[in-house]
């Protein structure tokens, strides 16, 4: 009841031009996901353009994509006839049954269904069971289907709720592909200006392109030697002729041609004899001879190759390449090779192609970049890409506002700072790993960064310098888009490891894993670590103990809250940011202050200096003094999670005096709720 | 206008007509009406007086069909010649291609014939256009009036061919030189499509 494929229709040799090309990339997109995407596909088009290629194409493709599938191709008549057949034998429903098990059924020539009331009907319900079914089903016509006379109208807009698409005329150039794929089908030597000549014939249909092509190879079958365009446009001058009545005078009956009047159809004036392009003269007027004329002259003007390297400017621009290498070719008069640089062109956009694919795997925020859709930049691309191939885009670095310099060296920390010293000294000998601990805004993300700039500031090293709330995302991420190994080798490739906040690893076993290679591969090839946390090691809840030991095996310290001598350097520093004079003595009250986080002392410089402002008076000790010690309004209570860190920019300063907290509660209540 | 458009894959021509009054440039288009089959040509406007001058301009489209993978069409224009519809003129000769003038031969409307000239240089300056630069052909018509009353074609060429361009003696009424003259302004005109095609 159904009809084969025809192994001869495939993508293989279905020559894609501007005319069928959505159409082809649709067909495509359907063969490679039956029922995922454009479904139903209808593919309208006039006899002869391809429609039965595409549709057996797309069995093809799909049955060799999944061969599990099974493709029905069937034409309207057949589907009409298998009903009828049917329904006379009482088997209706077992008639229905046969289309549950097709995945992708392919129907042609719908347009047969014009006044057939009860096959539209049956072809509603087989479209609404292969569309809730997530089967594929593909429909060609020869009109749009709102043009199908008679159609039922919810058959319409189910053709419309999925794509339905146009297949127009092939351009010149298609034509002269079809023609030669041809001619090499049947092994027939063809020369190519009479290819050009039969692609020139007026004919609205392949089908028809394809018989004056069989006309001239059988012509050449029986001569002894191949036609020249000249020969084949007096053998085919007849079929422009016939296509085209109102062009030719009256001839009298046509004579059939063969080889022994075939010489008395080639033109006989010799001075009107067209240079090889030229389309044939279709009449002996005024009119045909400068037909004739602007057709040669637009030929040799709009040269092949310019016609060619238009094409591919649009093609390419379309897709998103630059396209300037080109626009260069055709604003030279005559290039030397143009069809060489075209060629060349293509070939680099196809490496580009590879390469960005390559690099989507391995980096697909670089893959994202411009430099892959410019075939100019090949030699950047193909940098880039080796770059990513060992692993380049390592993780985040150091902070660039955290130094050695900023970071104020006093009795309490000096032992951090000195062991931090050794560690820029030495990296990856002395102390791996550092562990630096310390309640939260003593200085540890400050130190850690600090150590990273000084390392990452020696040659070749990679330093990565992260929170670990960032390192597990990240890894998430990876997890996500099923790309560890990718993940893997940005971090294998690195020289150094500072990550900030270790604690947060707690519970995190994916990450602790991860960390736990890591840390052996990067111990093994004495490479520096550096971790900080907020609480001690033994008190970090849910990090395993192989993790706990190694991180115990370097040396661990504690940086202590800041100490007078801390607090008094970072309010003079403060001052000196503000432009305020010197003053020694609020700088010694506040740094008298007790304060258990640097963090604290840009806020309670900024309390002082708010309200100098307000009052109109100097900032002073004595101002100090009593805002911060007498009368204050009742505190309310936060609990110990409630920080400034978001407020506070890096070097210590306030970002905007809207966000600035102003009713700070009091240390000792803070104390307390931490004991709480 | 561009010539050549590789998107649409069209190649427009704007070909006009000029000349002084009654030389003959709507008999010109009329003969080529009359010579291109039906399926080739679009309908042939014409705005005439009552007298058959014309009165704003002619319009004849010619489709020329696909050419080297181009749907090529020409359209062809004339101006009115009267002096005082200088103003439509100049609407017509926006976006030309090229210029066919078409000059009286008879020797009584030599002025005319150099008045439109002038005229035809001015309003393609005034649109940036240098004639000398530019696709244009001569025509001297009505040759076929008696010897006395006409200059030949090399008195003609004397007295208006001054930068040299391709000039075609014509009757236009029995279509003599009327067709070469449409072939050898087109050939003008298609030879600039590879310069200008890539700026399409």
């Amino acid at each position: 009841m159904s009809t084969p494929l025809n192994p001869r229709y495939r993508f293989d040799n279905y020559v894609v031009g501007a005319a069928n090309k959505l159409a082809a990339t649709a067909a495509r997109a359907v063969a490679e996901s039956p029922g995922a995407v454009y479904n139903p596909l209808f593919v309208y088009a006039g006899s002869g353009l391809g429609k039965t290629h595409l549709l057996m194409a797309i069995g093809h493709a799909a049955q060799e994509i999944n061969p599990q599938v099974t493709v029905e191709y069937l034409t309207l008549d057949d589907f009409v006839e298998a009903f009828h057949t049917a329904i006379a034998a009482g088997q209706g429903d077992a008639y229905r049954r046969r289309y549950a098990e097709v995945g992708v059924l392919l129907v042609d020539d719908v347009q047969f269904l014009t006044h057939r009331r009860e096959m539209q009907a049956e072809l509603l319900r087989l479209t609404n069971t292969m569309l809730s079914s997530g089967r594929q089903i593909v429909l060609s016509s020869d009109r749009p289907p709102n043009e199908i006379e008679a159609l039922d109208e919810r058959l319409i807009q189910r053709f419309a709720g999925g794509l339905v698409i146009d297949i127009s005329a092939p351009d010149f150039e298609t034509r002269v592909a079809i023609l030669r794929r041809q001619a090499e089908e049947r092994k027939a030597q063809v020369d190519a200006s009479v290819i050009e000549t039969v692609a020139q014939l007026p004919l609205g249909s392949v089908r028809e392109l394809i018989g004056a092509l069989n006309r001239l190879i059988a012509f050449q079958a029986v001569s002894d030697k191949p036609l020249d365009p000249q020969q084949a446009r007096a053998v085919l001058g007849r079929v422009g002729v016939v296509k085209q009545p109102s062009l030719a005078p009256a001839e009298g009956p046509p004579v059939p041609l063969n080889h022994a009047n075939l010489e008395s159809h080639l033109p006989r004036e010799p001075e009107a004899v067209p240079p090889p392009e030229e389309e044939p003269v279709l009449s002996g007027d005024e009119f045909g001879s400068f037909l004739s004329e602007i057709q040669s002259a637009v030929a040799r003007q709009v040269e092949p190759w310019r016609v060619r390297v238009n094409e591919a400017i649009l093609f390419w621009d379309g897709e998103g390449y630059r396209v300037d290498r080109l626009r260069h070719i055709l604003a030279e008069p005559s290039p030397e090779n143009p069809e060489a640089a075209l060629g060349a062109y293509i070939e680099d956009i196809e490496r580009l192609k590879l390469l960005q694919a390559e690099m989507q795997e391995l980096d697909p925020t670089a893959a994202g970049t411009a430099l892959f859709r410019d075939p100019d930049r090949l030699s950047e691309a193909l940098t880039e890409t080796d770059r990513a191939r060992q692993g380049a885009s390592p993780p985040p670095g150091p902070s660039p506002l955290w130094t050695m310099d900023s970071f104020i060296e006093s009795p309490s920390n000096r032992m951090s700072v000195r062991s931090a010293q050794a560690v820029v000294a030495e990296p990856g000998t002395t102390y791996n790993p550092l562990v630096i601990t310390g309640s939260s805004g003593v200085g540890k993300t400050h130190l850690l960064h600090a150590i990273g700039n000084a390392l990452a500031a020696k040659p070749k090293e990679v330093v990565a310098c992260l929170g670990t709330q960032d390192f597990v995302d990240d890894l998430i991420k990876a997890i996500d888009k099923d790309r560890v190994n990718w993940w893997r080798i940005r971090y294998r490739r690195i020289t150094a490891l500072l990550l900030d906040d270790i604690h947060l690893l707690s519970g995190k076993e994916r990450s602790q894993e991860e960390l736990f290679w890591l840390f052996n591969l990067l111990h093994e090839g004495g490479k520096q670590m550096v971790f900080t946390s907020a609480v001690s090691l033994q008190e970090i809840e849910g990090l395993e103990s192989r993790l706990q030991t190694r991180l115990n095996g370097g040396l661990v310290l504690e940086l202590p809250a800041p100490d007078r001598e801390v607090r008094a350097a970072i309010i003079a520093r403060l001052l000196v940011e503000r432009n305020l004079p010197a003053d020694q003595e609020l700088a010694d009250y506040l740094a008298g202050r007790p304060a258990d986080s640097v963090r604290s002392l840009p806020e309670m410089l900024q309390r002082v200096l708010h309200e100098s402002e307000e009052r109109h008076v100097k900032a002073n000790a004595a101002l100090a003094r009593e805002v911060l010690e007498g009368s204050p309004a009742a505190p309310l209570r936060r609990s110990a999670a409630y920080r400034t860190s978001g407020v506070l920019s890096p070097t210590g300063g306030l970002r905007s005096r809207e966000k600035m907290v102003w009713d700070w509660p009091s240390l000792t209540d803070r104390v307390i709720e931490d004991l709480r | 206008m561009s010539l050549v458009n590789f998107t649409t894959r069209e190649i427009t021509c704007k070909i006009v007509y000029y000349g002084p009054g009654r030389s003959g440039k709507t008999t010109n288009l009329q003969y080529i009406y009359g010579r291109v089959p039906d399926s080739r040509r679009g309908r042939m406007v014409s705005l005439a007086t009552q007298t058959d001058r014309t009165l704003f301009f002619d319009f004849l489209p010619l489709d020329l069909g696909v050419i080297s993978g181009f749907t090529t069409r020409f359209q062809l224009y004339t101006v009115p010649g009267q002096v005082y519809y200088n103003a439509t003129r100049k609407l017509v000769l926006q976006g030309t291609d090229g210029v066919v003038f078409v000059a009286d031969s008879q020797a009584r409307r030599l002025d005319d014939n150099l008045e439109s000239l002038q005229n035809l240089q001015a309003n393609l300056l005034a649109q940036g256009v240098d004639v000398r630069q530019f696709p244009m052909v001569l025509q001297y018509n009505k040759q076929d009036l008696p010897q006395d009353l006409v200059l030949t074609s090399s008195d003609m060429d004397e007295s208006l061919n001054f930068f040299g361009l391709k000039s075609f003696p014509a009757d236009a009424v029995r279509g003599t030189g009327v067709f070469e003259t449409l072939k050898g302004i087109s050939e003008l005109v298609l030879k600039r499509l590879a310069a200008g095609s890539s700026a399409t």
